[in-house]
């Protein structure tokens, strides 16, 4: 046991005597070419056929940009080892720009970082940077997909003939909330009787109980159903054995459900990133607060699957065109919540990009489910 | 006392007075005692024996991840490279690998204590988010006070919640009967449903919208790094730890009655030792050290309490504790080892392009080696004492 711990304390001094020369290397080694390097940091693996694949795809259009060396680390903790890969890109990559994709990485590892490397660019994809709170060289970026939601409910409003939809979510958050609502919302602007059967799991990445959540709401009579959790893959394979249709989110899941895929919400950060580079190699920071939709082309849809009718088609196309013109909005008073509370009073109408909906607690009246 | 003896534990001797019984009954806690006079080198050879089979296993397993990486195509010398600079071969990466190992001392610690009386503990993942938790929800009536006091609350109570959690799963086998593997292993699950429950409910912040998280304990109160690093003092309350642990187990009273109980269960009452207190406590201590990597993740790292604490530790504690094979000292190099490995990870992925499942195929090779390494312990004649002349 003792020749253990001489190994280990061996293999210390090694370390120690080796700093010097390496440290040196260190700061010589980025600063000599004229490529930008921007690291890219996800909480998952990158072929999730979701939230991490819809950056990983971005990533993977930016690499091919000239003078962008990417680096790219799936699988990274919410934790101190988010720092540390921060901090491994920035000093052994060279890394002058990162993407940590991942909500829970801004507060207090990104600040952490980028107050230690202030000459660094730190981007986080989740819209919690507040000016004067927050120091500029960190920012974030989001995007509102809810509308992306509201069409997936409109083209399985038109799917369904049970009437009932089923949704799939994480946690009972405002980004989620918000989906949920939307996806409903664009359902009943179809046909005010179709309910919304809502199971939350309680974790991003449950795929076991994504898989449950999904047979359960077949058995129940369920015919079309979406998802807000990390990876949608389990629900839309799921329910495709079950011979339901399917609305994706997150990233392209066509793949997965070739029969009853309708359409999907999808994220398109490549219109986040390819500015951010060029505005990075012109010598310009990245903008702190970068926000945008549909009608913004931070997010898209999902081609029309072979299942959806031409009618569905015609009155997606109509709404989206609607959306695009920008401001448009689907929560319009009077508006009820699934227990009988008036949320909205007559005359109040709330677009994407209104405040109050990013502390959403309700879930809207048609929706059948409760959030504790 | 007698009340908590197993019932039939007829002899009432000490544990001193259990001791030359207990060897005599082949038990093999201290094999070569009897012929250490004459073969004095047996000690030495024995321990180079345990550290050379670990290293014999690592190459073995460098060498068939080397055959993995060529049918890839990729290069195992580059491999290797990286592995090196990516987790020893600067301050900054030997710095990531002890960042990373901190934590892993102490929940190896929860799996390794009990293990040496035989019980396999594997719900330590709860008892870091439990002690966690606790130690906020303790912290947060204090948070005026002077930052020790407010520490050693934290402590108390992170420690405590932990050694609570892993103490009931002893307490369901010693007094109940109950497997302990599968008692901490759903106590795990059930602890994890409270820990989700407050974080989102009573203790919730209401300013963490997204992700749902406890009141923060403020940054003057965050634990500062050891002088001249970033390393946090985890580090070295893990190393303390460790050794701390190894000294009871391997030098005293208690510690050998404990290894008298694993070793032989039935011997063990036989002599009177008070085996369910031993079970008991083994687990409340094992558990508190998990309470504690809880508390300090959120003291040193997180500065509340959320899902960022359900981040494996625990389960990375039992592959640590059984790598070592539950002692103490052991799990030193193992969490460094496998600190290492995580660091270098990184790098992996972002030079070699690999994804990091690759990782984890190295991993799997490394474990697999030096459990298998088992097996040559006790093979060769050279590492065996000599018998006496007389």
């Amino acid at each position: 046991m003792t020749t253990r711990h001489d190994l280990s304390r061996r293999s210390l001094l090694q370390g120690v005597a080796l700093t010097a020369p390496a440290l040196a290397l260190g700061v010589t080694g980025p600063a000599r070419a004229a490529t930008t390097t921007i690291g890219f940091i996800y909480v998952g693996p990158k072929d999730d056929y979701g939230y991490n694949q819809a950056h990983a795809e971005a990533a993977a259009v930016l690499k091919k940009m000239k003078d962008i060396r990417l680096v790219e680390e799936e699988k990274v903790a919410e934790t101190a080892d988010v720092e540390r890969t921060m901090e491994s890109m920035i000093r052994l990559d060279g890394a002058s720009l990162i993407f940590p994709t991942s909500f829970g990485y801004f507060d207090p590892y990104m600040l952490r970082m980028a107050a230690k490397y202030p000459k660094v660019q730190f981007r986080h994809c989740g819209g919690l940077w507040t000016k004067d709170k927050h120091p500029m060289n960190t920012g974030s970026y989001f995007g509102y997909i809810g509308m992306g939601q509201y069409l997936n409910g409109v083209v399985a409003a038109h799917a369904t003939k049970t009437k009932k939809l089923g949704f799939v979510a994480a946690k009972p958050i405002p980004q989620v909330l918000v989906n949920i609502n939307s996806f409903a919302m664009g359902a009943r602007s179809v046909d005010p009787s179709i309910t919304v059967q809502v199971i939350f799991t309680g974790e991003w990445s449950m795929p076991v109980k994504e898989a449950e959540a999904t047979n359960s709401l077949a058995g129940q009579g369920v015919d079309v159903v979406t998802c807000h959790v990390d990876g949608p893959k389990v629900v839309i394979e799921t329910a495709e054995r079950r011979g339901m249709f399917t609305c994706g989110y997150h990233a392209d899941q066509s793949r997965l459900a070739p029969k009853g895929y309708l359409t999907g919400a999808e994220w398109n950060w490549i219109k986040v990133y390819s500015d951010f580079a060029e505005g990075m190699k012109a010598g310009k920071a990245p903008g702190n607060f970068v926000r945008g939709g549909l009608s913004d082309g931070f997010v898209k849809m999902s081609a029309y699957g072979p299942a959806v009718p031409a009618a569905a088609k015609a009155r997606a196309e109509a709404v989206k065109a609607e959306i695009m013109k920008g401001g448009f909005a689907a929560f319009t008073g009077p508006l009820k919540d699934n227990k009988g509370t008036t949320v909205l009073p007559a005359g109040k109408a709330l677009p994407e990009t209104a405040v109050e909906l990013e502390s959403t607690n309700w879930l809207v009246e048609g929706v059948i489910g409760a959030i504790a | 006392m007698s009340g908590a003896d197993a019932p039939g534990a007829a002899a009432r001797e000490g544990p001193g007075g259990a001791l030359p019984a207990a060897a005599a009954a082949g038990i093999g806690i201290l094999p070569g005692a009897a012929a250490a006079p004459a073969d004095r080198w047996y000690p030495w050879r024995r321990a180079a024996e345990a550290g050379l089979a670990p290293i014999a296993a690592l190459l073995a397993a460098f060498a068939a991840f080397a055959v993995f990486l060529l049918l890839l195509d990729k290069s195992p010398a580059e491999f290797l490279d990286l592995v090196w600079r990516g987790a020893f071969g600067s301050w900054f990466s030997l710095q990531n690998t002890l960042q990373r190992a901190a934590p892993l001392l102490l929940t190896a610690l929860c799996v390794a204590i009990p293990a040496r009386l035989g019980l396999v503990i594997i719900g330590g993942e709860a008892a870091v988010a439990l002690g966690g938790l606790a130690a906020v929800a303790a912290a947060l009536p204090v948070l005026g006070g002077p930052a020790l006091l407010v520490w050693l609350v934290m402590a108390a109570a992170g420690a405590a919640a932990g050694a609570l959690w892993i103490g009931l799963a002893g307490w369901l086998r010693a007094r109940r009967g109950v497997n302990e593997t599968i008692a901490s292993l759903v106590l795990a699950y059930v602890g994890l449903a409270p820990f989700n429950h407050l974080v989102e409910g009573l203790l919730r912040d209401p300013a963490s919208l997204n992700k749902p998280s406890t009141f923060g304990i403020g940054d003057a109160l965050m634990l500062p790094a050891l002088p001249g690093t970033d390393l946090h003092p985890g580090l070295l309350a893990g190393l303390a730890a460790c050794v701390l642990s190894w000294v009871l187990i391997s030098r005293t009273a208690t510690g050998f009655a404990a290894r008298v109980t694993g070793g032989n269960l039935r011997a063990a009452q036989l002599q009177g030792l008070p085996v369910q207190k031993l079970m008991i406590g083994a687990c409340l201590l094992g558990g508190g050290f998990a309470g504690l990597a809880g508390m300090i993740e959120v003291a040193a790292v997180h500065g509340r309490a959320n899902a960022s604490l359900i981040a494996g530790y625990g389960w990375s504690g039992i592959l640590i504790a059984f790598l070592s094979r539950h002692n103490p000292l052991a799990i030193i190099p193992m969490a460094v080892l496998l600190g290492g490995i995580g660091a270098a990870g990184g790098l992996l992925q972002r030079r070699m392009d690999m994804p990091d499942a690759t990782v984890m195929v190295l991993q799997g090779f490394i474990f697999v080696a030096i459990l298998a390494s088992d097996t040559l312990l006790g093979r060769h004649p050279w590492f065996q004492p000599r018998r006496a002349e007389s």
